[in-house]
């Protein structure tokens, strides 16, 4: 009752402060425009090996993919806006109250979430005239998987942030972490195109079942084994990190 | 209302580096309705000892009872009756103070509606009203860091910890901080805060405790420092050098002059009492007595600066 509520009141914070930076919005917008009117149309040949035959195909699933990454890579670099509140003394205030520990890493983390399940509602959308077709209930456990995918990566970036508290040391820690991650989950292009021992490495990494999961879902395979299990491991895994980041907010000085 | 017995604290600087000494046992004993400043350089320990009584670092050794909760036992309940003002405070730029108040008061878990009714009562009772509603970027540093006190008492604390209030404020803004500190302690609320001004420490504190090195060396009223540490200093201007003999020779004698010497290049004495306030009319009185009419009688109080010089044989200012 009381993290709910604590939770509520750093979201709330968190949203307010969001609305009042009108140029991250922006940003947070055309960039997967750009990516989804300038790059898909390049993938229909490109994805030909992978049964697409037509721009409807290749949209099937590349979105799936592009939504994955905004959902991790959008995730796992908002450790920065948490840099910033930790220089102002705002994390440091909050750590004086009795305001519950997770709540501080929750309220902020869903943030994250909201601005990328907005983000990903408008991209499903626009996607739409390009023949883009998924069902409802595929969409909204695809929204599901995506929401678990930025609160466990967001967690791991603050986290990482409370760590590493600088902006010079925390850029690399993040790009080195973030990089393989998102070239071997087959985020921009399936990793079924890749030679075996790549598809042996990809199938050690987490993110690439959530990653087939959402595919199986915007190709409208609502029962395909891939679904479930990329949305038990990415659950699993967004409790580990929620625990692991809420320790650290607990314990850090800084 | 704040009691410390052996409270420590050393960092490992780096992985494998020798510890660090940060804090080496502090004993304090702050009385409720006190202001009570820790006055030493930067990197004394002032700070350190402040976190750990606000719950923001554990200690590694000794016990501390802050407004009646144990500090190791129960960090929450602590949390619940303190209030803490960082050095660099801790407001976000793009909220309104107005906003920072509820927000703050809520987080202590008051209600709502209570809580813009206390945001209201935070910005007027610190002369906020007018610039409520504007976000935080706008503000002056005094402004800023009055509303960093306003945040600090808003769901009414016992005891408020500062921490280097008034550091980088022009005189203006750093009057009106004392002002409010001192309006805090008339409402009953305990005072704790770290300084290396000594004006500060003078002006502000009720008592002071001189920290050096990770440790108390020694604590007292600011007068009492004062006294007990150089008492003051008198000159005598004298007509002469023959008059200068001779009440060199009739002052030695009493008992309330620690020493005395011939100042240099002209005809008088310097004498260190315990107090000018009684040493002063005995001094003319047996002067009078040996028939010597002194020309001028200047009395020098001693500074906090000559405290702790004194007592670390390092001057404060210079030392930060």
């Amino acid at each position: 009752m009381k993290l709910a509520r604590d939770t509520w009141l750093v979201y709330q914070r968190q949203l307010l402060l969001m609305a009042r930076s009108p140029v991250w919005i922006a940003v947070g917008l055309l960039q997967p425009l750009c990516y989804l009117l300038l790059f898909a149309p390049l993938l229909t040949s490109a994805l030909a090996a992978s049964g697409a035959h037509s721009t409807a195909d290749a949209y099937r699933i590349y979105v799936p993919g592009l939504l994955s990454a905004l959902a991790l890579m959008g995730g796992l670099f908002t450790g920065f806006t948490l840099l910033g509140e930790l220089h102002a003394g705002v994390i440091e205030r909050s750590r004086v109250t009795p305001v519950s520990r997770v709540a501080l890493l929750l309220g902020r983390a869903l943030r994250e979430t909201t601005a990328l399940l907005i983000q990903s509602a408008l991209i499903a959308v626009l996607a739409i005239p390009f023949g883009l077709t998924v069902g409802l209930a595929d969409l909204l456990l695809a929204m599901a998987m995506l929401a678990l995918m930025a609160l466990m990566a967001s967690s791991v970036s603050y986290g990482l942030a409370l760590l590493v508290p600088t902006d010079a040391a925390l850029g690399p820690v993040v790009n080195t972490i973030a990089q393989p991650l998102a070239l071997l989950s087959g985020t921009l292009l399936p990793i079924a195109l890749a030679p075996v021992w790549l598809r042996t490495a990809a199938s050690w990494n987490p993110c690439y079942w959530a990653v087939e999961g959402m595919r199986a879902l915007f190709a409208g395979h609502l029962d395909a084994p891939e679904v479930w299990r990329g949305l038990l491991l990415t659950a699993l895994l967004t409790v580990v990190a929620v625990a692991w980041s809420a320790r650290l907010f607990a314990q850090r000085i800084r | 209302m704040i009691v410390t017995k052996g409270l420590r604290k050393s960092f490992q600087p780096r992985r494998g580096a020798a510890a660090v000494d940060a804090v080496r046992g502090i004993d304090l004993n702050v009385a409720e309705g006190e202001i009570y400043g820790l006055l030493g350089p930067n990197g004394a320990g002032k700070t350190t000892t402040l976190r750990m009584l606000a719950t923001l670092l554990a200690p590694d050794g000794g016990a501390a009872t802050v407004a009646g909760a144990d500090l190791r036992a129960e960090p929450s309940e602590v949390r619940r009756r303190i209030g803490y003002v960082a050095q660099g405070g801790g407001t976000t730029d793009q909220a309104t103070a107005r906003e920072e108040l509820v927000l703050q008061a809520r987080m202590y878990g008051v209600r709502k509606a209570e809580a813009v009714r206390r945001a209201e009562q935070g910005l007027a009772a610190f002369d906020l009203t007018e610039f409520g509603d504007r976000v935080c970027k706008t503000y002056s540093g005094g402004q800023r860091r009055r509303l960093d006190l306003a945040l600090g008492v808003v769901h009414r604390p016992r005891v408020l910890f500062l921490d280097e209030p008034t550091v980088g404020l022009d005189p203006r803004s750093r009057s009106q901080v004392w002002a409010e500190v001192r309006r805090l302690r008339e409402q009953g609320m305990t005072v704790l805060l770290t300084t290396h001004y000594l004006d500060e420490a003078d002006a502000l504190c009720d008592r002071i405790g001189i920290v050096d090195n990770g440790g108390i060396v020694t604590e007292g009223t600011p007068e009492e420092l004062k006294q007990e540490i150089s008492g003051d200093s008198v000159t005598i201007g004298l007509p002469g050098p023959e008059a200068t003999t001779g009440a060199e020779r009739a002052l030695a004698e009493l008992p309330c002059v620690q020493r005395l010497e011939a100042l240099p290049g002209e005809d008088g004495l310097r004498l260190h009492v315990d107090s000018a306030a009684t040493a002063i009319p005995q001094l003319l009185r047996t002067l009078a007595a040996v028939g010597i009419e002194p020309e001028h009688v200047q009395l020098q109080r001693p500074s906090l600066d000559d405290v702790f010089l004194a007592l670390t044989g390092r001057a404060l200012v210079h030392s930060g």
